[in-house]
């Protein structure tokens, strides 16, 4: 009877040691490098065209460098970005909707709204340009889409681009598609929707940025091209928007203010300036 | 096919290079699903444990609701947690959204039916002799517990081995929970995701590579583990 007793306390013990590892390990892991990020770290929410074209990859790890600040950032569509603002889930706002975001402020869920740089929206198609496009002012290429039941390809995610997109419709005193045959939406991020406008053969919208990268990814040869471009109701504006510490008692508003005057900075400029492919400028910085 | 070619020949690059971006996800994925398997098998074993040793009112049904949780959509909990942890949330205060812990609490709800079930399973088919020997020894009520479970410990193993293989191919909660942020939570599955849509097929592939090669490790365990458990 002992030596059965004695194997199953081992046992136990065993199992015990075996336990109590796992969750030391558990601690450490929690308390080591998962933690370590709390301190010093900045959340932001911005729009995919940033993130898409690698601005963000060139922008975070010289924040770093300058304030020794870790800049994180959830690539979504602008209309998500403040919700998550308005949830208090980030602490920053990089995003490309003038309306929704003057309304984000006015209501009070983000305060200090800075203009850091623009560029602007353009319709792309195919080469051949089946709808014959091509030249038409925004306005008239989308009642032409409309009218010869084109195949377009929209965001559909409430993102900046979207509501620019609808707000052009309206313009032009349309109905927004929605269940149209011809009116795909994808719900997803700037790139992937250009891809899938590729591979339907479709017109799409899309900010100049994003555009830039897709060439850039083809070689300087995309197979889709601009069609409609140059109207001034293309403008496309973004900004930085920090979440209302009145509003958000987590948020972290004085990193956000860092970053805002860092992003307005004369080298940040430049910076952004600088960042080309194919030798164009992808944003052009306007904040001074 | 050309591309797909590249694709392949790149992503080996990427692999053999040290790529830090592939890297950073392989990191983040191994460190959620680790987190969670551990916390799914340190709350699903007993739970399974009493479910299947004990005899108890309601303990069919409850099996049927377990079985049930084992089909729960990724997404599902992705939702649920999300609307727990957003700052909004009941949850907001613990600060888990956008991070690896809670992508891995969000994960453990995953893989806790998993546990759950198969120990359950286990314990049930443990030699009924077990019991009365371990009582008839005297047994402290925690020692019956830990005894039975070594008992099951292959079983038990192949259960952590099962949550395993859904926790670090699920793309829902960590997509949803971490929120796909790079160098931070972006996994394997996020990261393969995200450069599909943007049509850089060669980190997809070389992650890609990676998972299979993980699930193809977690399956040999898994059998080995069967046969050692007899099944």
């Amino acid at each position: 009877m002992g030596k059965r007793d004695r194997k199953i306390l081992l046992e136990g013990s065993v199992v015990k040691k075996f336990v109590f590892m796992w969750v030391t390990a558990l601690v450490l892991l929690v308390n080591g490098p998962l933690s370590a990020s709390a301190a010093n770290s900045l959340m932001m929410a911005t729009t995919t065209s940033t993130d898409n074209t690698g601005l963000m990859d060139i922008l975070a790890p010289q924040f770093k460098k300058d304030t020794g600040i870790e800049l994180k950032w959830t690539a979504v569509g602008t209309g998500k970005a403040l919700e998550l603002g308005k949830n208090c889930d980030v602490d920053l706002l990089l995003v490309h909707a003038p309306a929704a975001e003057k309304k984000f402020v006015a209501d009070s869920y983000g305060t200090d709204r800075i203009r850091v740089m623009y560029n602007d929206f353009v319709v792309i198609g195919p080469q051949n340009d089946p709808a014959g496009l091509k030249g038409l002012s925004i306005i008239e290429a989308l009642r032409k889409l409309a009218a010869r039941k084109a195949a377009f390809v929209s965001r559909g995610d409430n993102s900046g681009t979207n509501k620019k997109e609808i707000s052009l419709w309206k313009t032009a005193g349309m109905v927004v598609p929605d269940k149209e045959k011809w009116y795909v939406q994808t719900g997803q991020g700037m790139i992937s929707t250009i891809n899938v406008a590729t591979e339907k053969g479709a017109y799409t919208m899309t900010d100049r940025g994003t555009f830039i990268k897709f060439a850039d990814h083809h070689g300087g040869n995309p197979p889709l091209v601009v069609l409609v471009e140059g109207d001034p109701g293309l403008f496309n504006q973004y900004s930085v928007i920090a979440v209302n510490p009145v509003n958000c008692k987590n948020a972290q508003y004085g990193l956000a203010r860092k970053f805002a005057d860092w992003i307005t900075s004369h080298d940040t400029q430049n910076l952004i300036g600088n960042f080309k492919l194919l030798n164009k400028e992808l944003f052009i910085p306007n904040a001074r | 096919m050309d591309y797909i070619l590249s694709g392949l020949i790149q992503a080996f690059e990427l692999l053999f290079q040290g790529n830090p971006e592939t890297y950073s996800a392989v990191k983040t994925t191994v460190l959620a699903s680790s987190l969670s398997v551990v916390a799914s098998m340190a709350i699903g074993s007993p739970l399974g444990f009493c479910l299947g040793y004990a005899r108890f009112p309601g303990a069919r049904p409850i099996r049927v609701v377990v079985d049930t949780l084992l089909a729960l959509p990724t997404v599902v909990i992705g939702l649920l947690c999300y609307a727990f942890m957003s700052h909004r949330g009941p949850l907001g205060d613990l600060g888990l959204l956008f991070t690896i812990p809670g992508m891995a609490v969000g994960q453990t709800i995953l893989g806790l039916p998993i546990v759950v079930a198969l120990t359950a399973n286990a314990v049930e088919n443990l030699d009924h002799r077990l019991k009365r020997t371990l009582l008839t020894l005297g047994a402290e009520p925690h020692q019956l517990l830990l005894t039975s479970l070594w008992e099951a410990r292959f079983a038990l193993a192949l259960a952590g081995a099962a949550a395993y293989g859904r926790i670090v191919s699920e793309v829902g909660i960590s997509m949803m929970i971490g929120g796909n942020i790079k160098w931070h939570t972006r996994t394997i599955t996020t990261a393969i995701a995200m450069e599909t849509g943007k049509g850089q097929f060669a980190i997809g592939i070389a992650l890609g590579l990676i998972l299979i090669t993980l699930a193809l490790l977690v399956n040999l365990a898994m059998s080995r583990l069967k046969r050692l458990s007899g099944q």
